[in-house]
């Protein structure tokens, strides 16, 4: 999977799942306050994911996730080292 | 004592999913039963059930308040906001008033499953998402409610079976009529769906009428064979005649009494004792004698044995006064733990409309049924005082008495 199709397809479930409004979705943009994540919404991150790029993420992985961008970077590599292992 | 009123009331049922809509199904007497194929592929021995449309709450509700509903609470949802914009309730008020919610509901069978199947297959439970747990719970219509609407009175589910419903205003009348809060959303809700129902169908409970599904629920009549499950939700507003009063509310209808009793007996064969129990109670607490009652809105639910003991326990007490009788279920199906709350919702539109609506599908009487007035065509009337029973496996029974306000 490219990194472009990863942010198309992050970007679909941002907008379906969480109902955010797609033109506040930039790179740079804060991925916590422009979804209005809470604690639980945190757990239905989760699942997306891995419905959408089969792996799962831990909860001290998204300490390192602040922006979009940053999101993206971690699913792209993610999906690398899956498909290194495979 | 304060004095208890009705100030709003809404529905989401077979019969229709808005007041008007059901107000008219009652008295053109038409059946919302139907067929549902995916029951026969499970095995079901009937596949007879009310037909419900699931309501859409994408554009109601945020993602958040979503998430943790399951199907009870979407009906019950849809009920409230009803009961409410006829109670001239709105949010200003609820944020500065205690406002309370006391809902029936006895399972949310589908959620439960769903949330157990991917358990199964995915072997790590933080995959079942955030809104799991608010939707497997029993309390799932009042912890959504009570969050959605941010009430800050009494707030908790009340399961007794096919009670629920019923009971669930009979303590929220309770709590105002002692003064310990002034407004309680009450009601019941019922899931509909091929998962909920099975257990329920296993004990051959259900009329398998499967032929004609609008002819298969038949309280009281010689050929009845079983009930035929439905659901939904319908809420009303409990208030203190004062609080009503100063709010410049709507008053539907006053509550006056509410009996109860447990059987004692079988798990869910019901008898005649606990029910006359139950129902002397709700008299005497309304301070009115049988003859006083204008009509009563029967439990039956189209079962051989549990029509036949109701049919003996309102003509030992109502029998000599031929007070109209019928069971809406007939319509309905039996709307389980809904059934108490949605049953005052109808009894209220027969009230503000001045009809009975008619117990169809009764053709021949039994030896029992033969001794009340059954009303199987609408009939216009007047009705200022109406009672309304419910009857749960476990034997707990429950009997509100509604009157117009005065």
């Amino acid at each position: 999977m490219t990194k472009d199709e990863i942010i198309e397809k992050s970007n679909s479930f941002f907008i379906d799942e969480f109902e955010v409004d797609g033109s506040k979705i930039t790179l740079n943009a804060n991925l916590r306050e422009t979804l209005d994540l809470d604690s639980l919404d945190y757990v239905d991150l989760v699942v997306v994911i891995e419905s959408n790029f089969g792996f799962k993420v831990k909860g001290e992985d998204f300490l390192n996730i602040h922006t979009f961008n940053d999101f993206y970077e971690y699913c792209f590599n993610k999906i690398q080292e899956k498909s290194h292992v495979a | 004592m304060n004095r208890v009123v009705i100030t709003g009331m809404g529905i989401w049922s077979c019969l229709g999913k808005n007041l008007d809509d059901v107000k008219n199904s009652l008295f053109e007497g038409r059946s919302g039963i139907g067929f549902d194929p995916k029951r026969k592929e499970l095995g079901y021995r009937s596949a007879l059930t009310g037909i419900i449309e699931r309501p859409q709450l994408k554009g109601l509700l945020d993602r958040r308040a979503r998430v943790g509903m399951a199907e009870p609470a979407e009906y019950a949802y849809m009920a409230t906001i009803e009961a409410m914009k006829v109670a001239k309730m709105e949010m200003d008020f609820i944020e500065k008033n205690e406002v309370g919610i006391i809902y029936g509901n006895d399972s949310v069978a589908k959620a439960t499953m769903e949330a157990i199947d991917t358990i199964r297959a995915k072997k790590d439970t933080t995959l079942l998402g955030s809104g799991a747990i608010f939707q497997t719970m029993n309390c799932t219509v009042t912890m959504n409610l009570s969050t959605i609407f941010k009430l800050k009175g009494i707030n908790f589910t009340l399961s007794a079976a096919c009670a629920s419903g019923s009971h669930s205003i009979g303590m929220g009348y309770l709590m105002i009529k002692w003064g310990l809060q002034n407004h309680i959303i009450c009601g019941g809700a019922q899931e509909v769906n091929e998962n909920t129902f099975g257990a329920f169908d296993g004990l051959s409970a259900f009329s398998i009428k499967e032929d004609n599904p609008t002819k298969a629920s038949k309280p009281f009549d010689r050929d009845r064979d079983g009930l035929v499950p439905s659901g939904g939700g319908a809420t009303v507003i409990l208030e203190s005649l004062d609080s009503a009063l100063k709010r410049g509310a709507p008053i539907l209808a006053e509550v006056v009494g509410y009996g109860f009793s447990s059987n004692g007996e079988h798990i869910s064969n019901s008898n005649v004792d606990g029910q006359v129990r139950s129902l002397s109670l709700a008299l005497k607490d309304a301070g009115l004698s049988p003859k006083d009652i204008d009509y009563i809105n029967a439990h039956a639910t189209s079962t051989p044995g549990g029509d036949k003991v109701e049919a003996q326990a309102l003509s030992q007490l109502f029998g000599e006064y031929k007070t109209p009788v019928s069971s809406t279920k007939s319509m309905t199906g039996h709307e389980c733990w809904m059934a108490g709350a949605s049953e005052i919702v109808y009894s209220l539109l027969m009230m503000q409309n001045d009809f009975i609506a008619p117990n169809i599908n009764f053709e021949n009487p039994d030896e029992d049924s033969a001794k009340l007035n059954i009303i199987s065509k609408t009939k216009q009337q007047k009705l200022n005082t109406v009672l309304s029973n419910s009857f749960g496996f476990g034997g707990t029974n429950s009997t509100l008495i509604i009157k117009k306000y005065n």
